[in-house]
């Protein structure tokens, strides 16, 4: 596989426009593992999925396979998921508990904090077999850390902190945090696996899009417009109704939406549900049992506070997409250049109504179910997207929309001059680029 | 709901008639009658296809689908619609059903529980997929002769990655 020469990779990232072959090129794609997925700090997942000593769960950060395990001291730890001795995946259950993990191959064994426990016929490292054992542990992921409970790693041993990599971006996981009245949230309802043969950029260069929807999910607002108002009374397919006719917003709606970037790629949606446009109405009685929860805990000022945050798609680059407002969230893995699949997962906020997480479910069922009416479409769009990169000829994607206008904001942030700006796109490749071409 | 016991003609639901149902309904999903299949649903009827194996619960944990009779209906009505771009074209399908065990229903003397094996071939764009699902059936006499209160469609495969699902199982 030929790799791209650094210059050659900005003549492909130019500020209004990208060459196509950073979508379609298997050697780029290599790059991208090594320099970005190998540099940046990935959310690995929720320590409620870990909640006790031996609870593990596992995932992938680009390439590697990874497992991240509770120990009986309480640390969190993250590893390179291989057997140490001759390669075999150590662990490959998505989930579970374990006092230890052997391998299948040889049944060397590690505790849950990575060191190797046992060798069968340990004479047969003689002699040195105890040094030999402790240099033998499993390979942990560089760095690990957290915040709020998100657990993140990065496989590069130095780099920004992750404190300094979220910065801005860490108020919306405040923001979902928060939202919880008793200040904790908990990952639960299943995971939506969904794949597409598509480059792992193009589902981040949608989520904070506001002009597909009346196109992508045209078919899906039609369909919603046609059935009989929500709230009419309240009935099971409000949340489904609800929000296939959010998609179908008009122009004006999504241009005076906020879109705000910060260094490193990431970005947000805000300003998307003032009152009159919330999807779940806030006269609903369920809303209003739980606002009388917040407050009860909070106080009305701090309430007001919590609820008048809104933000829709929050972007953490390059791996995870996450929502408040329905407690979704979404990390991202590329498989190759033109396969990814993205794990959806729902939060319960503790302390809040049951039928909340009720409706958490039922959206996360229309928009990222498997066979929803409105992912379907934004995976057929991604394919053909990939299809479409595939010719030669036209080789420039144009990102030019609102170019020029926006913004320095508050923050360190930049805000697009309108809600439908591109700017987020630009400044994913922005980071891109920095990650890319960095030493 | 476990389906161990022997095949039985139920008082109401024979045999005969189940399978003569779940046939009628592959028929109407394979030459995309949808209308036609839709009317062979209850108005309280529910379509569901689990996300997790064994999954019990469909209101605290995802669905691939969990559609009451209003969602199925507007599920039918996208295949219609001008710009539905997964569902245009439309999957070309087979449902093949097999192993039909009917069982009566527990205290609802009009209504039988039926397990089947499904295998469905979907063909669209150039590329062909195969989906094998355990499916219980709640049929239910009514004044329209023989419906489905219920579909449960365990697909095998609900837990994996999965690329986008467009047509109806």
């Amino acid at each position: 596989m030929q790799m791209v020469p650094q210059e050659s990779l900005a003549m492909l990232v130019q500020q209004d426009r990208v060459h196509r072959n950073v979508y379609v090129d298997p050697g780029i794609f290599e790059m991208e593992m090594d320099r970005l997925f190998g540099r940046a700090w990935l959310l690995l997942g929720h320590v409620s999925q870990i909640r006790n000593a031996g609870d593990y769960f596992t995932t992938r950060m680009g390439r590697e396979p990874v497992l991240v395990t509770r120990h009986t001291d309480g640390s969190t730890y993250a590893f390179v998921n291989r057997c140490t001795h001759r390669g075999s995946l150590l662990c490959h259950q998505a989930k579970g508990s374990a006092k230890s993990f052997s391998c299948p191959y040889h049944g060397w064994t590690f505790d849950t904090d990575g060191s190797l426990q046992w060798v069968p016929t340990r004479s047969g490292y003689e002699p040195g077999a105890a040094a030999k054992i402790r240099e033998l542990g499993l390979r942990p992921v560089a760095r690990t850390d957290q915040y709020r409970g998100f657990i993140f790693a990065s496989l590069a041993a130095t780099g920004p902190s992750l404190l300094e990599f979220l910065g801005h971006m860490a108020s919306s996981f405040d923001d979902l945090v928060d939202r919880a009245p008793e200040g904790e949230l908990e990952i639960t309802g299943g995971v939506f696996k969904h794949a597409y043969n598509g480059n792992w950029k193009l589902v981040l260069e949608n989520h904070l899009d506001g002009i597909h929807p009346n196109y992508v999910h045209a078919s899906s607002v039609n369909v919603a417009r046609g059935a009989p108002d929500p709230g009419s009374p309240e009935r099971e397919s409000d949340i489904a109704i609800r929000q296939m006719r959010q998609n179908g917003a008009p122009e004006k709606v999504w241009e005076s939406i906020g879109i705000w970037t910060t260094a490193h790629g990431h970005g947000y949606m805000g300003d998307y549900h003032n009152d009159s446009r919330l999807v779940v109405g806030l006269d609903n009685p369920v809303f209003q049992d739980y606002r009388a929860r917040l407050v009860a805990k909070h106080g009305e000022e701090r309430t007001r506070e919590i609820l008048g945050v809104t933000r829709w798609n929050s972007i953490v680059y390059p791996n995870v997409s996450f929502m408040s407002q329905f407690r979704q969230l979404r990390i991202v893995h590329p498989l190759a250049v033109d396969r990814t699949v993205v794990y959806t997962y729902s939060f319960k906020l503790k302390g809040a109504p049951e039928q909340m997480f009720r409706d958490t479910i039922a959206f996360a069922n229309v928009v990222n179910g498997t066979a929803s009416w409105v992912l379907t479409d934004d995976l057929e769009v991604y394919e053909r997207i990939q299809r479409g990169l595939g010719a030669t000829g036209a080789d420039w994607v144009d990102l030019s929309r609102g170019f020029g206008n926006d913004v320095a904001d508050t923050h360190d942030t930049r805000r697009g001059g309108t809600g439908t700006s591109e700017i987020f796109v630009r400044n994913q490749f922005a980071a891109w680029l920095a990650y890319l071409t960095a030493e | 709901m476990t389906m161990s016991a022997p095949p039985v003609s139920g008082t109401t639901i024979t045999i005969t008639e189940a399978h003569q149902l779940l046939y009628r309904e592959a028929f109407l999903l394979d030459r995309h009658r949808f209308d036609d299949w839709l009317a062979l649903f209850t108005p309280d009827a529910t379509y569901w296809i689990p996300l997790e194996e064994n999954q019990a619960d469909p209101l605290e944990t995802s669905s691939i689908v969990y559609d009451n009779r209003e969602l199925l209906g507007l599920r039918v009505k996208q295949y219609r619609e001008a710009r539905a771009h997964a569902r245009l074209p439309l999957a070309r399908t087979v449902h093949q059903v097999s192993n039909v065990l009917c069982q009566e229903a527990k205290g609802a003397p009009n209504e039988a529980t039926v397990a089947s094996a499904l295998i469905v071939i979907e063909y669209r764009q150039g590329r062909q997929r195969t989906f094998g699902a355990l499916v219980e059936h709640r049929l239910r006499r009514t004044h329209l002769g023989l419906q489905i209160a219920a579909k449960r469609i365990g697909l095998v495969n609900s837990e994996s990655e999965l690329d986008g699902i467009a047509f109806l199982l």
